[in-house]
């Protein structure tokens, strides 16, 4: 029976390096992405990460046209091409009687559209499933490289700027008022979403990155008050979805961004029923704003 | 009046060898620097081009306490906002040495989002945030200093307490808890007691007038008008335009009231900005 069981959860990744691989990137995922969740979810701005990560898509598509499926040109074409759909929302708000959640809607059906047109130019139809669905059972030297860098920088940025980080989130105005900081949070916040987005755009492909950066955020938010546990519960469920989501696709033989991304679907609907924030244990116990 | 006295647990004898004694903690603070003469030049504020509110020549004397009174939409918040800093002149000039570091600034209270998991210590921690900046450490001098600031607005054991579990009042009490530990010479506040019970609105003022007492010069724009007979000796009636200024019951008759709902009723909230003279302004 234990043997079945090592056979069940282990074996494949003892058996295939290529399984490895994409554990790795998923734990490198769960420890840079998915804290980047908690903070969009904490912002409001869970939309606002969806928006973006379609942003990516053209630049990506650019990158693809002129190199192939060339690792640097994409990576290098979404992350500009988010940065300018971040901060070309960002003026048309301010300089217009458009709100940022509609000028960013606007720019990311657009980006969209155009990047599924320009790969489509060129590419097969394997292509394009790649860019919108990610490989990460194909993940190079390289890719992972990228991700597991990107998730350290993460990591390390958000460390140093926790505070002013928090801040900005909760209370802005008094961050205006008692630093410079609130300006840099903002868009360094907004440079690391989309070079997280690329960096799960390569595991997952635009469409499932945000999957891995706000179910598991959510779902964390409905079990626990605090910000600490929050980050730790919610990169905790991010590696268990990628870790079940890499069996499932083996054992059943379905592609494994979706089944990564259902899993932590499955993660939230069970925190959504079960948790302290869900829905059973409020209507079972009341309302429990005064307890502590 | 009694104020809470915070009781600290004997610290173990090695803290005293790495930090100050915690004796020096719990008495209350003097300002940093002495409160600044705040002076107020042909001001005019708005939005869009458009004046809020303007012609304001006047000067607030260190240590004063004042009240800044007018009808709705008169500009009063504007004002406070400039005050502040945080919102630039369409003309004149605020003088207020020392800006931003010099001021404390409670604003209305919509501008927190009480669903973000964050304890009361931490919101109130925040007040610290000129000496400890962005990075610096809370140590337990700084921490014994929270936890009294906490016990001075009377919510000594919220420490823990997500700030979302409040109520409005003690919500209230947690920021005055910041805004004292900021230990500005100047305290600027929008509405402080607006949707606050009268206990709490007690306790509150009780603060406001200590700060007062330590020479902190204390702004303050109010709706209740007994309260500020009561507690303010002076008082800015403002109207888009100054209408007077000066001891509050010279300020509150009834005529200066009158003349106050008429102006701001007769102010065209589209009109441009008009210039007029200094001079002319102050005559």
């Amino acid at each position: 029976m234990s043997l079945d069981l090592f056979a069940i959860a282990a074996q494949p990744f003892v058996d295939f390096g290529f399984m490895r691989r994409a554990l790795a990137g998923c734990l490198a995922l769960s420890l840079g992405a998915t804290p980047i969740g908690v903070f969009l979810l904490l912002r409001r701005m869970s939309l606002m990460g969806d928006a973006m990560s379609h942003a990516i898509l053209p630049g990506a598509a650019l990158g693809y046209l002129a190199f192939g499926l060339s690792l640097g040109a994409m990576t290098i074409g979404g992350i500009l091409a988010g940065l300018l759909v971040a901060l070309l929302a960002g003026l048309v708000a301010r300089s217009s009687v458009l709100k940022e959640d509609a000028s960013l809607a606007a720019f990311y059906l657009l980006s969209l559209a155009t990047g599924v047109m320009l790969v489509s130019l060129k590419g097969r139809n394997l292509d394009l499933l790649h860019v919108l669905f990610g490989s990460v059972l194909a993940l190079d030297d390289g890719s992972l490289f990228l991700i597991a860098g990107i998730a350290s920088l993460t990591l390390g940025v958000m460390a140093v700027v926790l505070r002013p980080l928090v801040v900005e989130c909760f209370d802005r105005g008094y961050l205006r008022g008692v630093s410079r900081w609130s300006p840099v949070v903002h868009y360094g916040f907004l440079v690391l979403v989309v070079l997280n987005l690329v960096s799960g755009f390569h595991a997952l492909g635009t469409l499932m990155a945000v999957g891995i950066m706000i179910l598991p955020a959510a779902a964390a938010r409905l079990w626990v008050r605090r910000l600490g546990p929050h980050l730790g519960l919610a990169s905790a469920l991010a590696f268990a979805s990628g870790y079940c989501g890499l069996l499932i696709s083996f054992h059943a033989d379905v592609p494994a961004g979706p089944a990564i991304i259902l899993v932590a679907g499955l993660f939230y609907f069970a925190a959504l029923i079960l948790a302290p924030g869900g829905l059973l244990p409020r209507r079972l116990f009341g309302h429990s704003h005064l307890e502590s | 009046m009694t104020t809470p006295r915070v009781t600290t647990a004997p610290a173990p004898w090695w803290r005293h060898i790495f930090r100050r004694p915690l004796a020096a903690v719990s008495a209350a603070p003097a300002p940093r620097g002495p409160a600044p003469t705040i002076r107020l030049e042909n001001l005019t504020l708005g939005y869009d081009r458009h004046p809020a509110i303007h012609h304001l020549n006047l000067t607030i004397p260190a240590g004063e306490l004042l009240a800044i009174v007018g009808p709705n939409g008169a500009g009063k918040s504007t004002l406070l906002k400039a005050l502040a800093g945080e919102l630039q002149p369409l003309g004149g000039a605020v003088h207020l040495p020392g800006r931003p570091a010099s001021v404390a600034y409670l604003p209305q209270q919509s501008e927190i989002d009480t669903d973000f998991p964050i304890t009361v210590f931490d919101l109130v921690a925040l007040g610290l945030w000129r000496e400890v900046g962005a990075f610096g450490a809370i140590g337990s001098i700084e921490a014994d200093r929270v936890r009294a600031a906490l016990a001075r607005v009377g919510l000594a054991g919220f420490e823990r307490r997500t700030i979302g579990s409040l109520s409005g009042g003690q919500f209230q009490r947690a920021r005055f808890a910041r805004l004292s530990l900021q230990d500005a010479p100047v305290l600027l506040l929008d509405e402080p007691f607006s949707a606050i019970d009268s206990r709490t609105t007690q306790d509150l003022l009780r603060l406001v007038v200590d700060w007062h007492c330590d020479g902190r010069t204390v702004v303050a724009v109010l709706h209740d008008l007994e309260q500020v007979r009561r507690h303010f000796p002076a008082c800015l009636l403002v109207a888009r335009e100054p209408i007077a200024f000066g001891a509050t019951d010279a300020v509150l008759t009834r005529e200066n009231l009158r003349a106050a709902r008429h102006r701001s009723e007769a102010f065209d909230d589209h009109a441009p900005v008009c210039h007029r003279d200094p001079a002319e302004a102050r005559s």
